[in-house]
Formats: C-alpha cells, structure tokens, sequence
C-alpha cells in the first residue's frame, strides 16, 4: 500500500464503510436489502485491492461477485418473493460461538497489524509489489501463481467445482415418467413432495378468496 | 501534477461524464429517421429542420412530467435502480480509447484511464447493468415489471458469457488487458480477420447484453407491456433510456476498438489526432447503424430459443473458438 495521505483515506472510508454495510447485511430483515448490502460490502473489498495495488483482483471481484454471484442470489430471492418474512427471532445460539470467533478474528488482526516488523515482513507473502511488477503486473502475477506454481491445486479445485455442479443438477432434476421405474424410492418422494405441494396451494388459494374482496 | 495536468485530466472527464446525455438524444433522432426509412414512413419531422428537434423536446416533455412512484414500491430500491443503471454505463467509458497519444507541448492520450486490465474492467461494469434491471423490477411490486426482470437478469447473465468468450480469443492475439495495448496491436492487422467468429460472437452478446430487438426479450412490449421499467415514469424513466443508449454506444466504441483496429486507418499527415477521432467514430457509427438495422430487420426470438440460441450453440462455438486461438497463438510462437 502506497504510504500517502489519499491512500490513507481511502482506507479508513473503504473500512468504515465495508464494516457498516456488513452490519447492514446481517441486521436487516428483507432479504433483498440484504443482498444489496452484500454487493455493497464487495464493492469495498474491490476497493481494498485496488488501493494495494491488484487492478486484476478488484476488478475479478467485482465481475465475479458482484456480476454473477449475488446476481443469482437476487434472482433466486424474486423467484421466492420473500417480500414478508414472518417475524423470527434474531439471534441464534450460534451467537456464542460467534462472539468468541469474531473476538479471535480482531485479537489476530490488531497483532499481526501492531505486531513486531518481522511478523509483518513475514506476512508479505511470495508475491511483494516489487516481484509482482517485475512479472508485468497483477494479473500476470496471479497466471504465474495459478498456472505455473499451483497448477495442480488448480485443477484440483475446478474438478470439484464441477462435481458439485453435476451434483445440484443430479439432485434438482425432475424425474421424467419413463424414469420413474428406475426410482422407486424417488417416486415415493416425489409423490409425497406433490401432496405436499398441492396442499400449500390450496391454502394458498383460500387466503387468496379471503384477500379477494379487498 | 502541475495545473495543465489537471485541466488535461478534468476535461477528458468532462468530456466523457458530457457525452451522457447528449448521445442518447442525437442516437434516438437517427434510430428514428433510419427506422421511418427503413420502413416507408417518413419518420419524425415536425419540430425542427425534418425533426431534428424532436428528441429534445420529447427530453424537455420528460424533465417536466409527473414523477410516478407505485404506493406499493420498495421507495428505496425503486428510487436507487436507475442510478444502479446508468452508472455502469457511464463507468465504463473511462478506459475507452477515443484516438491515438497527442502531443501538443505535452503529450497526453485520448482516453481518461489506460487500465492494464482495461477489458476487465469494461466487462465488469457491463455485468454491474443487471442490477439495475433486477432492482427497479423487483421494487416496482409489478407483476409485468418482475417478469420482465426475471427474464433480463438471466438474459445478460447468458450472454456476458459469450461476450467474455468473444472478448477473451482477442486477448489470446493481443497478449495485453489494456485497451490502448490493444488498438496499437492491431496496427498491422485488425483482429476481425484473424478472429471473425469472435467478432461474430461478440456482435451477437453485444445485442443481447443491451437488451436490444431481436434480443430484447425483457421490454417485449407485446407481452410484458415494457418490461423491467413498465412503473417509471418522467425523468427515472428517462434514465433507463440513456442508459440503453448508452450502453449501446458503449458496445459499438468496443467492437471498434477490439475488432476495427480502434483509430487506425489512413492518416492525413500533421492531423493524426483528428483523423485517428475520425476513424474511430466512424467505426462506431458502423455498429451502432448495424443495432438499428437488426430491429428494424428482424423479429423478436422467442424466450426458450433465446436461451437455448446462447447455451447451446454460442457457448460451445465460444469456447472452440478460444481454444482454436489459443492453438494457433501456441504454433505460431
């Protein structure tokens, strides 16, 4: 990080406001709000990368996560139509184990960020500014990394990927009637999944007489 | 930075934040004409010399007019979209390339940023355009305005890829991120010879990612009655216009640049500043003409063959054609 004064704000205004704006998406209720502080919060993150310096990662970030992922969680919470959550509680019991991790997670930062200057050159890592500029720059940097040094941790991570994609689908599809001998006990399942359905729509259709004369 | 640096830097930002909102009336005027050509009538041609007043007054009728906000709407969400529309739009044009490095007293490029990972960058800003489409359908509580939303969002996502392909088995020839690296590669060769299947690709994605006839399936005025912004009205409303046009300039300046060679071509000696701008707005021109003549010439897809057009026959074209590239780069270096 260049050690100037617009770099220092930057980073205290990138601060704040990722940390605002991830308090925002846990603490609200709509879960489209939620999903828009999200894309707030990655912004942010994008901005952290760029201020250290790694063009390519900020702007990945912000294609990757912000143009696809959370694209997807929109579209699939306008599937649902969410709009009215019944009222829940708020807090979990995961709030106990949260706390503590989180403390933990602000011990570790405040050490490594105050820690002696060998904890911090030791937390450089294998790709200092100077190296990346002599590799032509942050992407060429991360294509070194990714497709030379860690190819085959690489790989191994985009064959699991696509696993668990081939996964969801195999899960998710529905089972054609010419299948359906194949699957006797999805059939059993699917049927009971379909009582159930009509069942909710019934319900449906009697709140939606009651609505009606409004 | 001393002062001329900044005044350098300010007008290119002006220039570029200006263009805004003055294409998109000068765009929607010849988008007019050509159409009222194109299909026997005659067009706009009342205010003005042959109507050439009528986009501004139809912006001023829009400045003046109601503002609309449905009772039951998001307020928040519904007032923030058009701005999530027009922003990415409007970003992107920082690292297009207008014309080659001028040198007068100091030299400085026609572009406002030279990104190393310029392509990225406009990439990204197009995939951002969604959001707004998804939050102004979503917060109108409008039946046709969700479905139109519903239908974009997994419309643009669809043919970003192909346009990421397109844009993709550039970069294998160019071997740079950056846009002006681009261009000055293209010098000897424009890589519409060398990748015109990409160019293709990219023309078609380029379509699709505007939400543009045959491809605009979100507005479908037949069945959607418009689509994601059917609830806007007055000046919102107008910002979703601007952004389309916008956004229509933007993939046509692109295509220039990563197909046509950007400002490259023949150069009057002394004004290579002035004829590099000319070939590159002429080149522009070119695409945006073509997006003009693909609605007035061609009918609306039907939304199972738009998805089933991009997954199963642009992709695995896409992904062929990068691996050809690539192929090729490999043997011939």
């Amino acid at each position: 990080m260049p050690d100037n004064i617009e770099t220092h704000l930057a980073f205290w205004y990138l601060a704040a406001a990722s940390v605002a704006a991830s308090l925002l998406m846990v603490s609200v209720r709509n879960p489209v709000h939620s999903a828009i502080s999200l894309v707030v919060v990655i912004f942010h993150v994008a901005g952290f990368f760029a201020i250290l310096g790694s063009g390519f990662l900020a702007v990945a970030q912000i294609a990757i996560y912000a143009g696809a992922i959370v694209v997807l969680f929109l579209f699939t919470l306008m599937m649902l139509d969410l709009r009215h959550l019944p009222e829940e509680r708020v807090t979990h019991r995961q709030l106990w184990l949260g706390i503590p991790l989180a403390l933990l997670l602000a011990v570790e930062a405040v050490v490594i960020g105050a820690g002696t200057p060998e904890v911090r050159e030791s937390i450089k890592g294998a790709f200092p500014p100077a190296t990346v500029s002599e590799l032509g720059g942050s992407a060429e940097a991360l294509a070194v990394a990714l497709f030379n040094d860690y190819t085959l941790p690489f790989l191994g991570a985009s064959v699991m990927l696509t696993a668990a994609t081939v996964g969801a689908i195999v899960l998710a599809r529905r089972i054609e009637e010419h299948e359906r001998a194949d699957f006797p006990r999805q059939r059993a399942q699917t049927s009971a999944a379909n009582g159930a359905d009509s069942a909710a729509q019934a319900e449906q259709a009697a709140q939606a007489a009651q609505e009606s004369p409004r | 930075m001393d002062f001329w640096d900044w005044f350098i830097v300010v007008t290119k930002v002006l220039a570029v934040f200006l263009l805004l909102p003055v294409a998109p009336l000068a765009l929607v005027l010849f988008e007019r004409w050509t159409l009222g050509r194109l299909q026997s009538r005659i067009g706009p041609n009342r205010v003005g010399w042959r109507g050439s007043l009528q986009t501004a007054a139809d912006g001023l009728k829009l400045g003046i007019k109601e503002d609309t906000i449905p009772a039951m709407a998001d307020k928040g969400i519904f007032w923030f979209a058009p701005v999530m529309m027009v922003t990415p739009a409007l970003a992107a044009w920082a690292v297009v390339p207008f014309g080659p490095p001028v040198d007068v007293g100091r030299t400085f490029g026609l572009w406002v940023a030279d990104l190393n990972v310029g392509v990225l960058f406009f990439l990204a800003m197009g995939s951002l355009g969604v959001y707004g489409v998804v939050m102004s359908g979503w917060a109108s509580n409008s039946k046709y305005a969700h479905l139109g939303a519903l239908r974009s969002s997994a419309q643009i996502i669809s043919y970003e890829l192909v346009l990421g392909l397109g844009v993709l088995a550039v970069i294998v020839y160019s071997g740079s991120l950056s846009l002006v690296d681009i261009v000055n590669a293209q010098a000897g060769l424009w890589f519409i010879v060398p990748q015109f299947i990409g160019f293709l690709l990219f023309l078609i994605a380029a379509v699709g990612e505007t939400n543009r006839a045959p491809l605009d399936l979100p507005e479908a005025e037949t069945e959607l009655v418009a689509g994601f912004h059917v609830e806007y009205s007055g000046m919102r409303w107008a910002f979703f216009f601007m952004a389309e046009y916008a956004n229509i300039l933007l993939m046509s300046a692109i295509a220039a640049t990563l197909f046509l060679g950007g400002w490259h071509g023949w150069t009057i000696p002394g004004l290579e500043a002035i004829s590099g701008v000319g070939w590159f707005v002429l080149k522009t021109g070119l695409f945006v003409f073509a997006f003009f003549l693909f609605r007035a010439a061609l009918p609306r897809f039907r939304y199972d063959q738009l998805m089933n057009f991009c997954w199963k026959i642009l992709i695995p074209i896409g992904a062929l054609n990068l691996l050809a590239a690539a192929a090729l780069r490999m043997a011939w270096s």
